[in-house]
Order: structure tokens, then sequence, then C-alpha cells
């Protein structure tokens, strides 16, 4: 043989690619979605990360497309949802929660100025679905039953679309406007609403329209009462008739100096359209403490800025003519108020109740197998009542009476129905597992605080039922929604591409993420440490 | 400052890349087209802070001079695990000589390209600690005096890795190695020993010396940018972490070079003619002991009774650094 080379360089250098170093490797790194707490924590199952990331690109259409997925209503959500994402916002580790719900406003109102219209509905179904209600839920459910190609039409027992949502929410937290383009985009969609429509016998109607199936969101309008011996001339009212006739065209009369007994949401609502309407005082009588007030705290917040007045820990005793009385109580070892026997007397010109409400179940009179308790529509985990074909939700069923709450069970329902048309069952898919703060590794983010959303001056929110909180312009949106940690799911910010000491990551372009390469990955975990998002994880390689 | 930080929100200063911004923005390490000049298949630790560093640091200067680029390299770690006969990891014209001569050897390289009139090539010189800071202090310290128009880049790994874990005389006080066992009396390394190799090289006066860390990526390739914009001798210190010597975990590299920085205990600063004209200030200031107790080599500081008299020195030298370079003043340098 020649010897063309001398001793000891007899071979050609070569590429180190042949000596694959994956072979070292005892654990290997996996690409993996895990579940961010704002969408686990969203009662609309929304897909709070994945609308954020294109809102992040400035792709507005595009983020509502992914939001409207799950939410057909982003503009009033974004007004009136209480955000339990933000509660559950990994930011808030850090700094301040992301301002989702301020961002979902911005993108909604997005769509109404562009006039963005929903895709047109799957291929037609040939089923026919009657929706009893057109309040959040049956919205949600006609919208999400439309979209997978069925019929549907939503009897409606009121002159006018929207539930809770228009007679339940005052002006200066909905703009009518909002919810009125929100609708009609439902409509457009192909679902039909037939208004002073009133269903009084589910079964009845169901046959007359030859529905397939039936979902049930009448919600709950009827008030509670509580018992008080009150003189013949004074005022007393519901919280549930009072807002409704804000819709109307005759203003309720509640004079200068209104009570309102309660302590949730619509109580506050209440106090604080009474400000509105010229009183003087709007004081709300409420039993417990502050911190046991089931309203939401930036509502009481709002109101007392607008001037409203809370008596905690108190009880009214008597109603007279022009006053009422009140009891003073105290929380005994368990947290329940009880009577101190001290009394105050208030002035009153009108009391109004703000007690919670009940459902109006006489449709329901007569139809089979259906379980009624504590006076809900008992449903199983896909929304059916006891009755096959029917399905419930929103404030009849239980749970948690929000408009959030209400849409996501129209959805959930909407996806039952229409597995239950097809004799399947829905399952849901399975969950990823949670993306919690510990996953992260926050030092990749950038210090930004969280931005606030302008309000109105209190001394119009207390003569105008104008717009209390304003919206976000494109940049103060996009800031926030870049403030997003994007828990959990890659937002391909090349991290694991440049932390390889092995060159092992192959980027795969813009919107396709990255692949590891084993054959020379050695498993140090360096990605999984540095991937500010904990979208990788590590597992142990089969040897 | 060279390097500008990117005012965007959810990551950009920080993270190697960012979908959003336009691709000339981006690092030099977030390009689909990176030259690799450190290729896959090198023999490695796994989690090598050095292996990183090289990657970063060749990449820029590749990026820098349109890809007309000759290393030489001392022998140490970086040169055994990219070279094995008849193998190379490096993409790049790379030569090594001796332990000791890597400064010499660029010097001569820099000298055949000035008399080939190509002025377009420019030279590195690399090496660890070992090789810079010991071995081959005499060729470097000629070269800086020469004002050779060559970059040296030590990556400094605080010892000598490649041979098995001995001190040299860029290893840290306190810090176990095989020659600086914590035994009897003796707590690891010396305090008050050792050179301090950036100073050593600005009191040259050189045009540029600049420190940086793996942890770090946009300020080291915007040093490795700066130190090719000018011509004479330019020196860059990277610190990059070692699993195997300091004993942290593989997966921990990146942190260690960072917490070292987040201390004080590895100032990071720039300087042109022997003046600092930048440091990069501490974003989230934390004791020395963060730093400390993830590494083994410093276990013996916290085993029982614990040597808290020994942290406390430590601390004091953060603390010097923190002072002296101003680590802390003035506003946050990448918000």
């Amino acid at each position: 043989m020649k010897q063309s080379k001398p001793f000891a360089i007899t071979l050609d250098p070569g590429s180190s690619l042949a000596n694959h170093t994956g072979s070292w490797r005892t654990v290997r790194p996996e690409y993996i979605d895990r579940l961010p707490p704002c969408n686990h924590a969203c009662p609309a199952g929304e897909n709070v990360q994945g609308w954020l990331f294109h809102a992040e690109a400035g792709d507005y259409e595009q983020a509502w497309r992914v939001l409207t997925r799950d939410n057909p209503l982003p503009a009033t959500m974004g007004r009136v949802c209480y955000h339990p994402c933000e509660t559950a916002c990994n930011r808030g580790h850090l700094d301040e929660s992301v301002g989702i719900n301020a961002v979902e406003r911005f993108l909604g109102d997005e769509a109404l100025r562009g006039g963005w219209r929903f895709e047109p509905p799957a291929a037609a179904t040939g089923k026919r679905v009657l929706v009893v209600g057109a309040g959040p839920s049956g919205l949600s459910a006609a919208y999400h039953l439309r979209r997978l190609g069925h019929e549907v039409t939503i009897q409606e027992a009121g002159p006018v679309a929207g539930g809770m949502m228009r007679f339940g929410i005052p002006e200066y937290r909905l703009p009518r406007h909002v919810l009125d383009g929100e609708i009609q985009r439902i409509v457009d969609l192909g679902v039909t609403i037939e208004l002073n429509c009133k269903v009084s016998n589910v079964l009845e109607a169901q046959a007359a329209g030859r529905f397939d199936a039936v979902f049930l969101a009448v919600g709950a309008h009827i008030a509670k009462r509580a018992y008080l011996p009150a003189g013949s001339a004074s005022k007393m009212l519901d919280a549930v008739s009072v807002l409704r006739s804000m819709e109307g065209e005759e203003r309720p009369l509640l004079g200068r100096r209104v009570v309102v007994y309660g302590g949730g949401n619509t109580a506050l609502d209440v106090a604080r359209t009474a400000k509105r309407l010229g009183a003087t005082e709007s004081i709300i009588v409420y039993r417990r403490t502050r911190e046991k007030m089931p309203a939401h705290e930036t509502e009481l917040e709002e109101a007392l800025q607008e001037g409203v007045l809370v008596k905690w820990l108190s009880t009214i005793k008597q109603a007279g003519e022009s006053s009422i009385t009140v009891e003073k109580m105290m929380l005994d070892a368990t947290g329940n108020p009880v009577p101190t026997g001290e009394y105050e007397t208030l002035e009153a010109d009108s009391v109004v109740l703000a007690l919670g409400q009940d459902v109006d179940l006489s449709l329901l009179d007569g139809v089979p197998g259906l379980g009624i308790k504590d006076g809900v529509v008992q449903v199983d985990a896909g929304m059916m009542t006891g009755h096959p074909g029917i399905f419930a939700g929103g404030d009849m069923v239980p749970g948690e009476r929000t408009v959030t709450v209400a849409i996501g069970h129209g959805k959930l329902a909407a996806r039952n129905i229409d597995a239950w048309l097809r004799g399947e069952q829905w399952v849901h898919p399975p969950s990823h597992e949670l993306a919690t703060f510990d996953k992260l590794n926050p030092w990749y983010y950038t210090d930004a605080p969280k931005s606030r959303q302008p309000v109105l001056d209190t001394i119009r929110r207390q003569s105008t039922f104008e717009e209390v909180v304003g919206s976000f312009d494109e940049n103060t949106a996009q800031f926030e929604a870049r403030r997003c940690l994007s828990c959990g799911n890659c937002f391909e910010c090349d991290n694991c591409y440049g932390v390889c000491p092995d060159n092992a990551v192959t980027k795969l372009g813009p919107g396709l993420r990255y692949a590891f390469n084993y054959d020379y990955c050695k498993g140090c975990g360096l990605c999984v440490s540095e991937c500010p998002c904990g979208a990788i994880r590590t597992v142990a390689e089969e040897i | 400052m060279s390097h500008q930080p990117i005012r965007f929100y959810q990551t950009g200063t920080f993270t190697v890349g960012n979908r959003l911004l336009p691709a000339e923005e981006r690092s030099v390490q977030a390009k689909a087209r990176r030259t690799n000049s450190l290729n896959s298949g090198h023999r490695a630790c796994q989690g090598c802070g050095e292996a990183l560093g090289a990657r970063y640091a060749i990449d820029a200067a590749m990026d820098a001079t349109d890809c007309q680029l000759i290393a030489a390299n001392a022998t140490g770690c970086l040169e055994v695990f990219s070279t094995p006969y008849p193998e190379t990891s490096w993409q790049i014209p790379w030569i090594h000589s001796l332990f000791g001569n890597a400064a010499a050897v660029a010097t001569g390289i820099a000298a055949a390209m000035r008399v080939k009139g190509r002025s377009d090539v420019r030279v590195v010189a690399q090496g660890g600690d070992g090789g810079t800071t010991d071995i081959g202090f005499g060729c470097l310290s000629g070269m800086f005096e020469r004002n050779d128009d060559v970059l040296y880049i030590c990556y400094d790994n605080e010892a000598y890795m490649n041979t098995g874990v001995q001190r040299s005389s860029a290893t840290p006080p306190a810090a176990r190695t095989n020659t600086t066992l914590p035994v009897g009396e003796a707590l690891g390394n010396r305090f008050g020993q050792g050179k301090n190799v950036p100073a050593i090289a600005m009191a040259h006066e050189i045009p540029y010396v600049a420190t940086a860390t793996v942890a770090e990526l946009h300020d080291l390739e915007a040093k490795v940018r700066r130190a090719m914009q000018f011509r004479g001798a330019r020196y860059i210190h990277i610190l990059v972490p070692c699993p195997l010597g300091w004993g942290h975990g593989s997966a921990e590299t990146i942190r260690m070079a960072r917490l070292a920085r987040e201390t004080g205990l590895f100032p990071v600063f720039e300087a042109e003619h022997g003046e600092v004209t930048s440091v990069s200030k501490i974003r989230r200031q934390l004791p020395v002991q963060e730093y400390l107790r993830p590494q083994t080599r410093f276990a013996h500081l916290f085993r029982p009774p614990g040597h808290p008299e020994v942290i406390a020195r430590l601390q004091q030298l953060a603390d010097r650094n923190i002072r002296r370079f101003g680590l802390l003043d003035g506003t946050e340098a990448a918000p």
C-alpha cells in the first residue's frame, strides 16, 4: 500500500458529526404544551394564551378568531367578566397579572369596528335544536351548535335578546350597542331568534317545532323575597325589576334616599343605578362584613368611589313609611351573623331587595325524568337533564351565576348535544398538565408594569349612564398582550436553540417551532431549565 | 454600552431570539443559518459552558468578519474535546500548537496575513484560563504589549478541568480543586492569590478589553462585534461554568453564570484603551450564598459547623466589585 502521508496522520481529517454523542444520554428533553393557568381558570374555556399569542404580533383578527372559537361575545365578556383568568395568571407572581380582560375587550371592539364576521358554519346536518332563552348561555349554545352545522332556533320570552346581560347589567358597565352588535353577529351566522315567544311547556314546544334536541337557558329572574313587616306607604321594590325597568320607557322612581338590601353584585348594580337616577343617598344594607361580601371587589370599589354607602353587619328589621329600622349584627365564632338587639333608624324613600333570584321552572311541568333540587334543574356532566334530549345551562342549573359560566355552559352543552344527536357521547379531550409558576424561568421576562384602563370622572359617574371603564388603544392593548408569559406554550424565543452546547436543536422556521436532534443531544437539560415558559420537559431515556 | 437593550416586553432583552423582532435585530445565535463554528459531535461534557461560550463567541466573530476568520487554540478542554484525531468539530480554519503559545501563534498568523495583504482576514486566539492566565501568560502579555492585531478570547472555567480539576491562577478563593482540597485547616483555595487578567490586560492599555458570561448572549455578541471594530490587541474574558469542576447540575450552567454576575462576584464590563467604558448592571442582586451553595466545590463552606466567616470574605469580594464597577448604580441597564 502506498504511504502518501507520514506516520500518525494517515487519516484525512473528518467531521465530528461522525460522533453521535446522543448515545451518552440517559434523559431526553421533549417539547410539550402545558395548560396555562388562565385557560385552566376560564369558565368559558377560552384559549387565552392562544389568542394573546396572535395579539402580541398585532394580528388582532386572528386573535379574535381564536378567541371566538370558544366565546362568541368577547366585547361583552371584556366588560362584564370577573376574569378568574387574571386571578390565576402566573405573571401575578412577578409583578401583576396580565390585563387579559381589557385586551379581550379591545379585540371584541376591533371586531365590531371592523365588521368581522364568523366563518360560515359547517355543512348542514339536518338536525334542529331549540334553545329556550336568549341570554348568554342560550346565545353561546346556539352559536356553537350553528357552527357545527345544526339548525338553531332561540325562543325568547322577552322583547329583545340578551337576557341578564341586558336586564341585569346596567348600561354603564355594558353599553347596549356593544351587546346588540355581538348578538347580531350570531344572528348573521344563521341563528333564528323568535322574540316575545314564551315557552310555557317545553315538550309541546319541541314537538310543535319538530326539534331533535332542546337546550334550556331561561335564567333566574324571580326575585327572592324576605318577609319584612312594612307600613302600607313604604315603597318596596326588587332589584330584578328595578334593573329591568331601566331598559323600558319609564325609569323607576326610587326617590332621594334609597336603601338596597343584599350583598351581591346585583345589590351594587342597583345602588349605583340609584345614584345615577338622582338619589342623594344610596345605602346598601348587608348583614355580614366586607370580607364576606359575595360581590366582586372591583365593583364594590367603584360603587364606593361613586358615593354609595354600605352599612355592614346590619339587617332590616322593619320598613316604615319613610324610614326603616336596622338591627346591628355581629359575627359568631363560625362567621354567621347573629342579632345584637341594637337598633337604628334610616331614612328611606324606597327599599330595594337584592336577595338573589329563583328560576321560573313552570315550563318544565310534566316533563318526565327531570330532577329538580334547591330550585334548580339537575344536569349530568354533559349538561343533559334527566330527560333525554333536553339539556340545560346558565343560571337555571347548579353553579356560579355569572355571564362567563353561562357562556361555558352553552359551549359544553352544544358539544354534548352535537354528540348526542349523532348517537355518541362527547368526551373531553385529555387536558395538558398545568403550567404552574415553578415550571417557568422568569428571569427571561422583562419587567413591565400592568397597563391601566381609563376611568370616567366620578362626577359623571354619579349622574350619567356613560361607560365607567374605558378601552385600551392599540398600543396599550399590544403592550399588555406582550406581557403574557406564554406559560407552558412555546412562543419561539430561540432559547433552546441558542443554549444547546451541542447544536442539537433544529429551528424549523416561523410558526413551526423546533425539533431535537437526538443524534447529538447529550441530555444535559440546559434547554429545559432555560426555557422561559416551561414548554420542554425531561423524560427518562429507555436504556 | 455596545449592547442596546431591546424594549420589548414579553422577551427580547434576555432571550436568545424573538419571533416579533426584524431578523437584523436578532442575535447571531437566533439565526437558522448561524455558522455553528463548533459543530455537533464534540466530546465536551453534558452542559459544557466552554463549548457554549466558544460557539457564541466564534459564531459572532464569523458574523462580524464575513467569515474571514482564523483561530489559534491553546491546549485545554476546548482543544481536546473538539479535535480528537482524526475528527474536528471546527468549521473554520483552526490551528493548535502548544499549551502556552496560542497568543504567539496568532501573532504569527496575523503577521503572515499582513505580509499577504489580507487585511480582511481576522485572527482569533482562544484558550482556557490555564492556557491564558498561567501557562500562556508570557506570550499573551507580549501580544498585548506589541499591540498585535489579534482578538484573544479566554474561556474561564476557573481551573484545569481537562486534566482533572487542578487549581489555576483563575480559581476563586475557597474553591475546592484537587490541588486545593479542604482538609485540616485548609478551606479550599487561598485568599489573596491569583490573577485578575482583564485588569492586567487593561494595564497594557490595549484598545479593547471586556468580560462576559454565557448567561448574557446579547452582551457577549455585542462585545465580540465591538472587538472586531478595532485593530490591534483585544481581550475578551468569558466566564464559562463547568458542571464537572464546579460540581453543579449540567442543566445549571447558565444559571451559575447568571448568579456569578448577579451576586457581583464576576463583574461584567468593557474597557477601551485602559478605561472602563461600560458595566453591565446587576438586575436582581443576590447574596453570594445563592451562587456558592449549588456548587460542590464550595460545599465544605456549608457543612456543619459551617464557615460564615469565609462566606463573609467572599461577600466582601463581591461588594468590592460592586463598588469598583458601580454595578448597582443608576437605572437598570436592561429594562
